[in-house]
């Protein structure tokens, strides 16, 4: 079942007094429970397309249809509500969320907006979400900047899933992250992916993430589509010139005792 | 090998938290090699490249000694007459207070061969002494001390806040030849040039009188990268000069300084959180955590023999494109 089809989507921005294509005639599905990774260089249109497939800005051209629905047809009410179950996790929660703010305010937000759940409710709910993303419900009096960037991932990714919605747009989401957490929270998209059946569009520029937990993979160059496919089978043998840029130029571990 | 650098039992502490950022670290950094410093967040990584260049804020409380041996034989210039070249005599001593690096820097010359007493200095940036232990050496002139920007190039993670934003960049890289090598305004724009054209920025010519919002971020940590060997430095620290960059920008910046570092025969402080990245160019890693030395070694050594665990779990979590997907690993035990 499709969750998410992009046509024919296009963005131009004017650069230097001259037009240019931020994106240029992009279309791609994305189904129920199925990641999705957008890659390509800076400047190749990753996150623009973020930004379009959530509305924070509008197409020059182009279709979306959101869980069968005219995404761009929607206004007021009926995009308030339908946005619930479209999510957002970008790189820097510090630059997402208010700093003083609480864990327990940035979670009640959602749940309050969208009618999910009663004043009454709402702290075991806030509290069953943080214990949802591996975090102890005694975070919920922390402020945002007292706590780690990897416990600021996660308590983003509580916020987006509070709404229970059926696609995530993951832009660079692990990007800032150590490695050793990291791991842990592709783990759990994985495992939240597998649970509630949610559907990542996963951006990042980093091949070697995008191998270990994408199923398909589109690679961008200047705004187009320049190859797309299996992301396995895509990485271990590119076709397009950016494609085989961006393995040439991942780091390798050559390691002979693995 | 001789060492370019030794540091020893180096720990800093930033006093706002009181926490140590490093805690001591004792490593000697060969003349002429690659070392990759490599960590985690909160690893130290950053304020031992810091130290090394004296750039540590002033609230740094620290301990320790950085000692250097900077070679008799200075390696012209080739824009630089013998006259204006820095006159490095080999003399030892702590640094004055008005110098541009760490009071905790010694320098020793090759020659002669005495090294000097390791001294438990215990200093600030400001170059005033706490705790009233200790005791000055007599200072030497500015001269004999190594200087950011003439005997140590620095490369930052964000170039853009690196570059004057107002200020052509041809400009920026000739001040740098201006400061340290004496060069009058037209010999160090030519300079420039040369430079601009040895870290293969297209058209120099235009690229000098650029500014840097003219220029994309690959372009602009060039410029950074041009400015930092502008003086013919002994050694180069870049610190995460790649990480805001994308994939492709990336490799081809990290294959400049490897081609710089080996024309010009500088000393390689390559300072990053990524041990794939870091593998790919140096002759030995040591890594960081929580402010200590963990491992130092080989890379050879570090990425086939880790003797600690941490390492080891660092490179476990490499995400390369020859691991097992994580999607696997789910199903499998799904």
């Amino acid at each position: 079942m499709t969750v998410l089809a992009v046509s024919n989507l296009a963005k131009r921005y004017r650069r230097g007094g001259k037009p240019f294509a931020a994106v240029d005639d992009v279309s791609f599905e994305i189904g129920r429970a199925e990641t999705l990774a957008l890659a390509g260089p800076s400047g190749s249109g990753k996150s623009t397309i973020a930004r379009l497939v959530l509305r924070l800005i509008e197409p020059d051209a182009g279709r979306i249809d959101f869980e069968g629905a005219d995404f761009l047809a929607l206004s007021g009410a009926a995009l308030r509500a339908r946005r619930a179950r479209l999510q957002m996790v970008f790189q820097d929660p510090l630059a997402a969320f208010n700093p003083r703010a609480t864990v327990a305010r940035v979670l009640d937000d959602p749940l309050r907006i969208h009618n999910i759940a009663s004043r009454a409710e709402r702290p075991r709910r806030i509290a069953a979400l943080l214990e949802r993303v591996g975090l102890d419900a005694s975070l919920a009096s922390r402020a945002i900047h007292e706590i780690s960037g990897g416990q600021r991932q996660r308590v983003a990714i509580a916020r987006a899933i509070a709404t229970r919605p059926s696609l995530i747009v993951l832009d660079e989401a692990v990007s800032a992250l150590d490695v050793s957490v990291r791991g842990q929270i592709l783990e759990l998209l994985l495992d939240l992916q597998r649970q509630e059946r949610i559907a990542y569009l996963f951006i990042s520029h980093d091949l070697g993430v995008i191998r270990a937990v994408a199923h398909r993979i589109i690679v961008l160059d200047s705004g187009r589509v320049a190859e797309s496919g299996d992301a396995r089978a895509v990485i271990a043998n590119p076709q397009s010139a950016i494609g085989k840029a961006l393995v040439a130029a991942t780091p390798r571990l050559t390691r002979s005792r693995p | 090998m001789t060492a370019l650098l030794s540091i020893r039992d180096l720990s800093v502490r930033y006093r706002r938290d009181g926490v140590g950022a490093l805690k001591g670290v004792s490593l000697h950094v060969e003349a002429g090699e690659r070392l990759a410093i490599i960590g985690e967040s909160g690893s130290g990584k950053s304020t031992l490249a810091l130290a090394v260049a004296g750039l540590l804020a002033k609230g740094a409380v620290i301990d320790g000694t950085i000692e250097w041996t900077i070679p008799k034989s200075q390696t012209s210039h080739s824009f630089a007459p013998l006259s204006v070249l820095p006159d490095i005599s080999p003399t030892r001593g702590e640094i004055e207070p008005s110098s541009p690096l760490s009071p905790i820097s010694n320098v020793v010359g090759e020659m002669p061969a005495a090294k000097p007493p390791i001294s438990p200095l215990v200093g600030e940036m400001s170059g005033r002494t706490e705790g009233g232990a200790v005791e000055r050496q007599p200072s030497h002139p500015r001269d004999t001390i190594p200087h950011l920007g003439r005997d140590i190039g620095f490369v930052f993670q964000d170039p853009s806040s690196s570059l004057d934003p107002v200020m052509p960049v041809g400009k920026q890289i000739a001040e740098v030849a201006r400061a340290h090598l004496g060069l009058g305004w037209p010999q160090s724009m030519t300079l420039a040039k040369t430079l601009l054209d040895r870290v293969r920025l297209p058209s120099p010519d235009a690229v000098l009188y650029a500014y840097p919002h003219q220029l994309s971020g690959g372009q602009k940590q060039r410029v950074a990268i041009a400015a930092a060997i502008a003086a013919g430095p002994k050694l180069l620290i870049a610190d995460e000069a790649t990480s805001a960059l994308d994939t492709i920008v990336q490799a081809e910046i990290v294959a400049l300084i490897r081609r710089l570092v080996a024309e010009d025969g500088m000393t390689l402080l390559f300072i990053s959180h990524d041990i794939a990245l870091a593998a790919t160019l140096a002759d030995r890693i040591a890594v960081l955590r929580h402010g200590e030395l963990i491992e130092l070694g080989e890379t050879d050594q570090i990425l086939n023999a880790p003797r600690h665990a941490y390492t080891r779990s660092l490179l476990d979590a490499h995400l390369g494109l020859d691991a097992r997907p994580l999607l696997d690993r789910q199903g499998a035990s799904a």
